[in-house]
């Protein structure tokens, strides 16, 4: 006791140092958010202009005054929903069963650590795999499905990890307690374990749908299109997304399809809030039910 | 208390078993079937073609709402490398194909008519406030942009007696890209052949920001780049030294590209046909629609249409369905417009 007094400065010092920190943390976090705010002003001052109903609802033209986003807002929806079914259960299954299941074996620490190298893993490479499986072995063409299929494989890790991590939040009192009551280890799982890591289960997903909706590169490498003067109609149809449209109306060389990328920036970036809104507004009911 | 939870968690996800079985099944049946309904012509390859593409695309869906056709834009290569697998009808390409690409399309049993469909001008630039640039030779190029003179050729007096001797800053398009190829290609006579210590971007639009905001800049970019930026930029003639294609420094424009005088830093962008999708009859149709419309629109998007001698040179070498490619795989050509291309491999 003596020595760590001794050790530290004085009473009001430590305090100092408190009061210190606290400045520097919130100068921190108001620079980064001031960065964000002048982006995202930027944004809005070039594309708010071109956002009208009409932008939203026709499809891709040479003229940057006639060309929509109606195409790429589908695609993008339609991408993102067959990700986040495919992720979410494959992703859960996994992770329950390396949590509950697969013990401290030698094989279930080798996924593990392969799982974790997965998560830092470029999204090229995840594209090149896509175009490899599910384009030309699985033979899916250039369709919203394996794109979606695609998507999920990047997602998967950081659903995985962060499902891991919420099932062991849950406390061992509460197996125990189940297994006391006679349950088995399945329906203390799904009854109990389950519910109570939800809210951290769905906050893994949204993080990884959202690293997901922004994605260019693999979806380029499988072959998603440019031009498409249509909306994807089924899982088997060609398609585009927002970030691949706007991409290649930044690359324009005429200043109107600058204004075209900003706005389609804003209608992401729209979309991207809207999901994420959601899925915390399911979280948080989940998270209220879900307290013991 | 954990009954509620247990039970509002099964239909969470029954629920989302439910809308996946929604989203993955109710879509697949129509897709299978929309799939066989609906004909499409496919197009990849180029980003530099690809405004021409889309553009004849558009108009093409206007009179033709049944059919579908899409442009992908993999870059010249990438675009070959699924033509060759027979995934595409039509590939967009800045460069003619290689040798190398050839056989893959042949092994893979894909035989493919080369069409010209319009030139690209590469805009040679400099910054407003660099007075003393007001034209530059091919062999002041050569001595800019040649291997050797990484880290050597560093001041602009060293290119030139009388110009500033002040640093020189270069800037070019990206090393990936055709236009770097073509560019390498005309000034240093091999392609890919340049120094490696000048700013280069994949995108266009960052060389026109960097040479405008630098006084002691130079470099190239497609004309169309210029064209948008014309007021930030100084676009600079080029001399190519040889009188029988117009004598002294001469500027891009549609009239010196077309007629072959804007030496050597012209090119030609092509489309690559697939010879089996012109099986299908909506290929025939769009390819008929881009040789009749792509030249006006090329223009309208900022690119050089072939004379009238071209685009009939051309038609005339599709409608006889002559398959491979009048380059023989040498690469580009500098300095031959299509007409004396597609004259000489017609002879």
């Amino acid at each position: 006791m003596a020595v760590s007094l001794k050790a530290s400065r004085s009473s009001a010092g430590r305090r100092r140092m408190d009061v210190v920190f606290q400045v520097a943390a919130l100068a921190v976090l108001v620079a980064a958010l001031a960065g964000l705010g002048a982006l995202i002003g930027d944004v809005w001052r070039d594309g708010a202009g071109r956002l009208s109903w009409t932008f939203l609802t026709t499809f891709p033209s040479r003229r940057a005054e006639q060309a929509g986003i109606y195409h790429a807002i589908v695609g993008s929806l339609y991408v993102i929903a067959l990700t986040a079914a495919m992720a979410l259960p494959i992703g859960v299954a996994s992770a329950v069963y390396l949590e509950e299941y697969g013990g401290r074996s030698r094989t279930a620490r080798f996924i593990e650590l392969n799982i974790a190298n997965l998560a830092a893993v470029p999204s090229i490479i995840y594209g090149l795999l896509g175009l490899g499986l599910f384009v030309r072995a699985l033979g899916m063409g250039r369709s919203v499905m394996a794109g979606a299929g695609t998507l999920a494989l990047l997602a998967l890790p950081v659903v995985i990890l962060s499902t891991r991590e919420a099932l062991r939040t849950v406390p061992s009192t509460i197996r125990e307690g189940s297994y006391a009551l006679g349950a088995t280890k399945w329906q203390t799982i799904w009854h109990q374990v389950l519910p109570m890591a939800l809210p951290g289960i769905l906050t893994g997903l949204i993080l990884s749908l959202s690293r997901a909706i922004g994605e260019t590169a693999p979806l380029i490498t499988i072959g998603a299109l440019t031009y498409i003067p249509f909306a994807p109609d089924s899982v088997w149809s060609a398609f585009t997304v927002l970030p691949i449209q706007i991409f290649n109306w930044v690359s324009r060389p005429q200043v109107a399809f600058k204004e075209n990328a900003a706005a389609g920036i804003l209608v992401l970036l729209a979309l991207l809030l809207t999901m994420n809104a959601l899925a915390i507004v399911v979280r948080d009911r989940f998270q209220r039910k879900g307290r013991p | 208390m954990t009954r509620p939870t247990s039970h509002s968690l099964a239909a969470c996800l029954a629920a989302g078993v439910l809308t996946t079985a929604a989203c993955g099944g109710g879509a697949t049946a129509p897709g299978g079937a929309a799939a066989g309904a609906t004909t499409t012509v496919t197009l990849d390859g180029s980003s530099t073609v690809f405004p021409i593409s889309e553009a004849v695309a558009e108009e093409f869906q206007k009179a033709h709402a049944t059919i579908r056709v899409t442009v992908g834009i993999s870059g010249t290569g990438g675009g070959f490398q699924k033509f060759c697998r027979a995934e595409t009808d039509i590939s967009n390409a800045s460069r003619p194909i290689t040798a190398k690409e050839t056989e893959a399309c042949a092994a893979a049993g894909v035989q493919f008519i080369e069409l010209p469909i319009a030139y690209d001008g590469i805009a040679l630039v400099a910054n407003p406030k660099a007075s003393w640039v007001d034209a530059i030779t091919t062999a002041e190029l050569k001595t800019m942009w040649a291997p050797e003179a990484q880290a050597a050729v560093t001041r602009w007096g060293q290119v030139r007696k009388g110009w500033p001797d002040r640093e020189l800053h270069l800037f070019g398009a990206g090393v990936d890209s055709g236009t770097y190829d073509y560019f390498t290609q005309a000034v240093n006579g091999k392609e890919g052949a340049s120094r490696g210590d000048f700013t280069s971007s994949e995108d266009d639009n960052v060389l026109v920001q960097g040479i405008s905001s630098d006084e002691l800049a130079i470099g190239f970019m497609p004309y169309a780049y210029y064209a948008e930026n014309k007021a930030a930029l100084k676009l600079v003639p080029v001399d190519d030294g040889k009188a029988d294609n117009g004598a002294g420094p001469i500027l891009p424009s549609v009239e010196t590209v077309k007629g072959g005088t804007y030496q050597p830093l012209s090119r030609p962008v092509f489309i690559y046909v697939s010879v089996q999708a012109l099986a299908k009859p909506e290929v025939v149709q769009f390819v008929d629609f881009y040789l009749k419309a792509g030249g006006a629109l090329a223009e309208e998007v900022g690119y050089v249409p072939l004379g009238d001698k071209g685009y009939e040179l051309v038609t005339a070498h599709y409608t006889g369905r002559k398959t491979g490619s009048v380059f023989e795989h040498a690469g580009s050509q500098v300095g031959l417009t299509i007409e004396q291309l597609l004259s000489r491999e017609s002879r």
